[in-house]
């Protein structure tokens, strides 16, 4: 080894006192960058590791989501009467399976930077890989839930009702299928893309919320129901209270899952309130939760 | 003693080069945890807390006012009794804990091994924790290809190398973590209580690469209790005491003012297990 060569790129590093600030952006989003392989390889580890004492192994990625799907059309088509539809059914599983990927943000997330205690402290690496690596995992599992959708989507389109079928001896008729594709679908992926921004500020943020208030983890599952059901996924946004309408102003998901509804399913464009409104809180969230992150993952060491 | 009355003094063995170039430079470092009271801060204590006016947080100075500095190609052992700091030390030089005051230089690529097995996940191959290992320790993805059969073949356990990492005995896994350690090439390596790590053969082979990578010039910084290997390794010796630098100087004369300090007769026990 040239020893004068080595002595070039050495890299030189300098520790002073961190007074609750950010450090330099630049390095910081460089460093980020360059130990981009391990947050993956940390994620696609934990995939791994979830499942590997399974018989189904990783064909969970798929199958809790077709479970989760049965349970609901057993709620709306079988429970509830059948009176639904393919419609309202497509809606409410984008809207769960979208609603899902920010819950398990949400709840790994907040686990990444306290759960990853032996990492953060004896490794020296940006600590936003944590939660970003949170984030990831949950893409993942995501990823799967579109083909369930696709398949869904694909059996109204060609086998839903195309005309009023009514029953000849009860008159009843059931609703006619719009679900049908079209061009304004693609618009879905920005529509993903902006809850994918919200997720990353979102992950950022319970992590640090739960490095100071433990009690996070444990609250998490109610206010995420509660957010659940708040949220046009369960019934569509016009079948709101009033009331509850004028609050959904603030709701993050309102806008977000509308947005994502229309697209994917209705295939309508969104309003552009809806748009902006979902711009801002993508934007929103990411900046205050990953600022707040950085400007105090130094001291998640001596916290926990 | 204390440090600034001390004379940097460096042992010249007969092969090892001591650069000029100073690898680590501490100056009036101070490291002060604040901790909550409470093992973990939950809203109900928080509330009592605060009906009762009393404030949660308690500060413990972990290293007061250390200043000393590490040529290149140093091996500095670092002694002390248990809670003297030197794990804190360890951890600011590495990065992880900010100082409180004082100002640490680091020129050149530290890799820590503060703790077997960081990163690792037990429900995974070897092969699989290597490579997690590796990008954890801050290998990159071309440097871990690279070096991922040496990596292997240095912790030599066979088949287990393809198990999941539970069917292993706690030696094999030290062994395979010690591996992808001593494997980061780093200029600069931090070593806490990790030498006594698997059986003789092992050992002996550990060694043998500690003096490798001592050979090409990296620096080392050495905790360990075994005073032995304090002295076998290191061309100096600091010594800690309550978060303060009570000595810098030559293995053996800190480890004997250490030892007399502690009224610890240097028998061979001592020498192995303090």
């Amino acid at each position: 080894m040239s020893r004068a060569a080595a002595t070039q790129d050495r890299p030189k590093q300098v520790y002073l006192p961190h007074r609750a600030g950010l450090p330099r952006l630049t390095t910081y989003v460089a460093t980020l960058w360059s130990r981009r392989h391990f947050a993956a390889e940390l994620s696609s580890a934990t995939m791994r590791a979830a499942h590997t004492n399974t018989f189904f192994g990783q064909f969970w990625l798929v199958i809790s989501p077709a479970l989760n799907a049965a349970v609901y059309f057993m709620l709306v088509n079988v429970i509830r009467g059948g009176s639904a539809g393919p419609d309202f059914f497509m809606h409410l599983l984008a809207g769960l399976f979208a609603f899902t990927f920010i819950q398990t943000v949400v709840t790994n997330g907040a686990d990444s930077v306290v759960k990853g205690g032996n990492l953060v402290l004896n490794t020296a690496f940006p600590l936003l890989l944590l939660p970003f690596s949170a984030l990831r995992t949950a893409f993942l599992r995501f990823l799967p839930t579109m083909g369930i959708l696709l398949a869904f989507f694909v059996y109204f389109d060609y086998f839903g009702p195309h005309s009023d079928s009514c029953d000849a001896i009860t008159g009843a008729c059931s609703p006619l299928n719009t679900i049908h594709f079209s061009p304004v679908q693609f618009l879905a992926i920005p529509a993903f893309a902006l809850l994918f921004v919200f997720a990353m500020g979102l992950s950022a943020l319970m992590a640090t919320l739960q490095v100071y208030f433990r009690d996070t983890s444990q609250l998490l599952p109610y206010a995420t129901r509660i957010w659940l059901y708040l949220s046009p996924v369960l019934y569509y946004a016009d079948q709101m209270q009033p009331w509850m309408l004028k609050l959904e102003v603030l709701n993050p998901l309102f806008p977000m899952l509308t947005v994502w509804t229309d697209t994917l399913i209705r295939g309508v464009m969104p309003s552009t309130a809806m748009w902006l409104g979902s711009c801002a809180w993508a934007l929103g969230s990411l900046l205050v939760g990953t600022f707040w992150f950085i400007s105090r993952e130094r001291e998640f060491a001596v916290r926990i | 003693m204390s440090h600034d009355e001390d004379e940097m003094v460096i042992p010249q063995l007969a092969d090892r080069v001591i650069s000029e170039e100073i690898a680590v430079s501490v100056s009036d470092l101070d490291v002060t945890y604040r901790t909550t009271l409470e093992k973990r801060p939950t809203l109900k204590q928080a509330i009592v807390r605060m009906g009762r006016g009393k404030r949660s947080v308690r500060t413990i100075e972990a290293l007061k006012d250390v200043t000393f500095e590490v040529p290149r190609g140093t091996v500095l052992g670092i002694v002390g009794h248990n809670g003297a700091g030197k794990s804190t030390l360890m951890r600011t030089i590495a990065g992880i804990v900010p100082p409180t005051r004082g100002r640490v230089e680091v020129t050149g690529r530290t890799s820590t091994l503060l703790s077997l097995g960081v990163g690792f996940n037990r429900a995974l191959t070897g092969r699989e924790n290597i490579v997690l290992g590796g990008l954890a320790a801050g290998l990159t993805k071309e440097e871990l290809d690279e070096r991922y059969e040496q990596i292997a073949d240095f912790a030599d356990i066979g088949d287990f190398i393809d198990m999941p990492m539970r069917s292993y005995s706690s030696g094999m896994g030290a062994r395979l973590a010690f591996s992808v350690a001593v494997h980061l090439d780093p200029d600069i390596l931090l070593i806490d209580e990790a030498l006594s790590t698997g059986d003789a053969v092992f050992k002996e082979k550990a060694a043998q690469r500690m003096q490798e990578l001592v050979d090409n010039s990296s620096t080392m910084l050495l905790i360990s209790h075994a005073l032995r290997t304090i002295i076998n390794m290191s061309t100096e010796v600091i010594w800690l005491d309550h978060g303060k630098l009570m000595m810098q100087g030559d293995p053996e004369e800190v480890v004997d003012a250490y030892t007399e300090f502690v009224h610890v007769k240097k028998t061979t026990a001592a020498m192995n297990d303090m």
